[in-house]
């Protein structure tokens, strides 16, 4: 037999060891952190970093949860990774100018932010838009909301289980994406809307677009409710999951559909109707158990009243008319004016260096129902084209914050399905 | 549904002329002026009130003012029972910004307040979590004042390009 060779160095490999060690170093440096307080003989207590880069946080959100076994004792969110200064940068802009930055708050839902914008900005500055701009804005308002809640379908029941429901509502929101390409030109960041109304109006192939856009959906959505509101899975991944009472709610400032599942009507398109909301015949959907499913099912209503609130601007909207104010101290002149008349070029060039000048001292508060809920600016003018202060009220920074509280006692395997059910976005939260 | 002269007078008999200043220009909105160290009470008393019922914060913000000085807190307030509006400020001079937090009153104002004090330096006494929140923690000064010069390095980063 042949004995082994002592001058071979026969020692145990070290290496696999270590290089397991580091890998999982790395691996909790970078994507979750358990630190386990080791005077608990048990090790049931232990903090959890979720995030910042996390496929479930809808984009750059950090969660840090305190758990006691598997229940979230307390949660901490970190904010402000997408912080971008977008209130610093509308100091200095013009008006108008700062409206294409809106788009890039809520990217979910662009057309919202152009409108809520333009909006205060008419409010301060006592521009009128004429009637046709006002449902044009309407009908695009209403898919921005449809787009949006398909979005969160989509993610929701993908951080619920089901992979496949994402490529459904995306056929849908491709849709709709197209019909904003024929709209506006764009098909993600649109901004169409301009002070003093838009930018053009709808060609015969949109508004055609539209209109099958309305006829097809509600059976689309028939069937994603014959899919889910029975399904035993899906109910049970959500009935009864981030539950939180109307008077929290209210009190801590949830917004938009998160706030309506608690069983409070809050739509500022019935409370205050601003554009021709109080001309319309539609229901805000409430439910009562301020849960995970009843936000899925306010939602889900909310699409198909939104669905309805486009037919009835079709029936309402008058066939012809001016679709900007037609005021040179007030709004861009068309593009023909600005080609083929001195005039307009002269007005273009004013509009463009100085702008609109709402009075100094002027301010005002003005709120829309974006899709995720109340976006407000607030805007402090100093009598120039650009404001003295604008404060942007996003929706997702008041859902961010009732997360908090949303979490304190949930388990932590619902973490994921919880932040889906709020439907953040980061961009509209961090400004 | 009250108006905004209605509501100050409801306030001004409640905390006397003193502490209460009424504006109206040739704005939108009016407002009512509040001395800083009675924010809290007078906050207390319109969320209380039957009545008044301000049982929603919709929004607060900073805002610098470089020519007098000072720094304001801006709230508008909304009842969702009673359906009326307030606008309420705040102004304290720059170099001793601070006023009670709210935080207690409406836990909205619990984040909005720690992005007051993030972006201008207001300081809200009382706050339980009285951190920055969208800049980071060592950030140097902030940054939507007027007169604001952005730091040269930020660990080892160059800053401005």
């Amino acid at each position: 037999m042949m004995q082994p060779d002592p001058t071979i160095n026969r020692k145990k490999p070290t290496y696999f060891k270590e290089h397991q060690e580091a890998l999982y170093k790395s691996l909790e440096d970078k994507h979750a952190t358990v630190e386990v307080d080791h005077s608990d003989p048990l090790a049931t207590r232990m903090t959890l970093n979720m995030g910042p880069q996390h496929p479930a946080t809808h984009g750059v959100l950090r969660v840090l949860m305190e758990l006691d076994g598997e229940v979230i004792t307390k949660c901490r969110l970190d904010t402000g990774y997408l912080h971008r200064g977008i209130e610093k940068m509308a100091e200095n802009k013009t008006y108008q100018e700062f409206m294409p930055y809106t788009d890039r708050m809520d990217y979910i839902s662009p057309y919202s932010n152009n409108v809520a914008l333009c909006m205060a900005v008419e409010k301060i500055a006592n521009v009128e838009v004429p009637d046709r701009a006002i449902y044009i804005r309407m009908i695009c308002c209403e898919l921005a909301r449809v787009s949006s809640h398909l979005l969160w379908l989509g993610t929701m029941i993908m951080d619920a289980g089901a992979l496949s429901f994402f490529l459904w509502t995306f056929r849908e929101r491709e849709k709709i994406y197209d019909i904003f390409d024929e709209v506006a030109g764009h098909r993600f960041t649109v901004s169409h809307s301009r002070i003093g109304g838009v930018n053009n109006d709808f060609t015969p192939v949109a508004e055609e677009k539209i209109r099958k856009f309305v006829r097809d959906f509600p059976d689309e959505l028939k069937g994603w409710h014959k899919l889910l509101d029975r399904n035993r899975i899906f109910v049970d991944r959500n009935n009864g999951v981030g539950a939180i009472g109307h008077e929290d709610a209210v009190n801590i400032g949830l917004a938009g559909p998160s706030l309506r599942a608690t069983g409070i009507a809050y739509d500022i398109r019935t409370f205050e109707p601003y554009m021709h909301y109080g001309k319309m015949d539609f229901m805000v959907p409430t439910r009562t158990e301020g849960d995970n499913l009843a936000r899925y099912y306010c939602r889900m209503e909310e699409m198909a009243e939104s669905i309805r609130i486009i037919e009835q601007c079709f029936d309402k909207m008058p066939r012809k008319g001016p679709i900007r104010v037609d005021d040179a101290k007030k709004s861009y002149p068309s593009k023909d004016e600005v080609y083929y008349s001195m005039e307009g070029l002269i007005h273009d060039f004013m509009m463009t260096d100085t702008g609109v000048c709402p009075p100094a001292g002027a301010e005002s508060y003005h709120a829309i129902e974006a899709p995720k809920g109340e976006l407000g600016f607030y805007i402090q003018s100093d009598g120039t084209g650009h404001p003295w202060r604008l404060k942007i009220n996003s929706p997702s920074f008041s859902n961010l914050q009732g997360l908090e509280t949303v979490l304190d006692g949930e388990m932590v395997a619902d973490t994921v399905v919880v932040i889906g059910g709020m439907d953040p976005v980061m961009g509209d939260s961090d400004k | 549904m009250k108006t905004v002269e209605e509501l100050y007078r409801v306030l001004s008999e409640k905390f006397g002329e003193e502490v209460l200043e009424f504006r109206e220009e040739e704005v939108v909105v009016p407002w009512i002026v509040v001395r800083a160290e009675h924010i809290r009470d007078v906050a207390k008393y319109l969320r209380d009130e039957p009545g008044l019922r301000f049982d929603s914060l919709m929004c607060l913000s900073g805002v610098h003012y470089p020519k007098e000085n000072t720094l304001g807190v801006t709230y508008h307030l909304f009842s969702t029972s009673e359906k009326h509006k307030l606008t309420l400020k705040v102004i304290m001079p720059e170099d001793d910004a601070h006023l009670p937090t709210v935080e207690q009153v409406w836990k909205t104002a619990d984040w909005h307040e720690r992005e007051a004090f993030d972006m201008f330096g207001i300081r809200f006494d009382g706050h339980p979590d009285h951190r920055r929140i969208l800049c980071p923690d060592d950030w140097e000064g902030y940054p939507l004042r007027k007169d604001y010069e952005v730091q040269e390095i930020y660990r080892g980063m160059k800053v401005k390009y």
